[in-house]
């Protein structure tokens, strides 16, 4: 991971309902003093929560690493959730809507991705997953034409 | 237990706990003093000497049994609640945990002066081996100490996460036939699971035909919370009552839609006013200014 003299990432336990509130609360801290607007705050938090909740749920608990993020132009924050869990069988249809294994509603990984600027899943059966997603500041999202 | 005289064969831990029982009543009286007990036991001396020898006779019981190090010993178990109640008073009256445990070991000094005497001559290594083990034997106290403390808090979070659990959702008959629940935080399982309990209560109770569920309050709505809401709405509209989510703010509109939550199936209002217009609207009660005309009731 190539971080160039980035803010040290800040790891948080995920291993009940209460660390995944923990999580929200640093998150949403974390943006706030990056610059992001509220909305995109809630965007944040919100894939913060399911990619947690999935870590949780489906990796058997892990944990989240916050960093924030500086490219010059702009900065960002990018959120990287671990775990040491069955991993995912088929990416492809982890990532469909509605596609769920534990009984929710099956919008957490493709959800998550529309909620932030990039997005990606590193995992392979028995050796658990990684799943990270970076947001930067006021920039419209990719799958949104630039409108003024 | 009477041993006089030591034993060159007798074990460190052995000659400390013969000591401790020996010199018991001197033990109690210097710590009587310290501030630990002194502060706790405020009602009389003697009841703080009391709370002393119950203490030396702990670590009599630890020593006898070896078990020098092991926080777990069973010899510490009849003063636990006594040094719970002991480390709780201390936080209560404002003193740090670090303080605490200074206040613990401020009680090794009088001890091991004391078993010094013991010795014709504290130098030879029977000697340093007693002194050893009674250092030892302290620390553990101090540890003691701690976990009780310790345990006293996570019980009290506990306690306090339990009742969170209820105060925090309360359902208000706002109208004749109308309930509703003001959401506040964070809406997990066991939240939810109280509160759609306790919004069909009220709906029976109340005989209400329209509950209100507003979730002004709610920082983050994910697709878990979503889940829950929308849950909740069937089981209202299972007993009879038609359900509406209000309070949902623009940021939160936004993210729900991206994220890809049909909420399609769910009455949403964007305030509680509006729920409760609608809800009064339909069931005919008009409210006007009382200036333009018929009363408002």
């Amino acid at each position: 991971m190539q971080s160039s003299g980035q803010a040290s990432a800040t790891s948080l336990p995920i291993g009940s309902d209460a660390d995944l509130a923990w999580v929200r609360q640093q998150v949403r801290q974390c943006a706030a003093q990056l610059g992001f607007g509220l909305v995109q705050q809630t965007k944040l938090v919100t894939a913060a929560s399911e990619l947690a909740r999935n870590t949780l749920v489906h990796g058997g608990g892990g944990r989240a690493e916050i960093t924030p993020l500086d490219n010059g132009r702009s900065r960002g924050l990018r959120m990287s959730f671990i775990d040491n869990g069955p991993g995912i069988r088929d990416m492809e249809l982890a990532m469909t809507d509605g596609y769920t294994t534990g009984g929710g509603l099956g919008l957490g990984l493709s959800g998550a991705k529309r909620l932030v600027h990039e997005f990606s899943v590193d995992t392979e059966p028995g050796r658990g997953t990684t799943v990270t997603a970076v947001a930067w500041v006021a920039q419209v999202p990719a799958s949104r034409p630039g409108v003024g | 237990m009477r041993v006089p005289e030591q034993d060159a064969a007798e074990s460190a831990p052995q000659v400390v706990s013969a000591f401790l029982e020996r010199r018991k009543e001197q033990i109690a009286q210097r710590w009587a003093d310290a501030p630990l007990f002194r502060s706790v036991f405020t009602v009389s001396r003697d009841e703080a000497v009391e709370a002393c020898k119950a203490v030396v006779d702990a670590l009599s019981d630890v020593a006898v049994s070896g078990r020098l190090e092991n926080i777990t010993a069973p010899g510490f178990t009849p003063v636990r609640d006594q040094l719970g109640r002991m480390s709780q008073t201390r936080t209560r009256t404002g003193s740090t945990p670090a303080q605490i445990a200074d206040e613990v070991a401020g009680l090794r000094v009088p001890v091991v002066d004391l078993l010094r005497e013991e010795f014709t001559d504290p130098t030879t290594a029977q000697a340093q081996e007693c002194v050893m083990a009674l250092t030892l034997l302290l620390g553990t106290l101090r540890l003691v100490v701690m976990e009780t403390a310790l345990d006293a808090n996570a019980e009290l979070i506990e306690r306090q996460r339990q009742q969170l659990l209820e105060v925090a959702t309360p359902v208000i008959k706002l109208w004749e036939g109308t309930v509703a629940v003001p959401l506040i935080g964070t809406l997990d399982s066991a939240r939810s699971q109280v509160v759609m309990e306790s919004l069909l209560e009220a709906i029976v109770d109340q005989r209400a035909r329209y509950a209100i569920l507003d979730i002004t309050g709610v920082p983050t709505v994910d697709s878990l919370v979503a889940q829950h809401l929308m849950k909740t709405v069937a089981a209202a509209r299972l007993m009879g009552a038609e359900c509406i989510v209000s309070g949902i703010r623009p940021a939160i509109a936004q993210t729900i839609v991206q994220l890809g939550i049909d909420l399609g199936s769910v009455l949403t209002r964007a305030s509680l006013s509006d729920a409760l217009a609608y809800a009064l609207g339909k069931q005919g009660i008009e409210v006007s200014r009382a200036d333009t005309g018929a009363s408002a009731r």
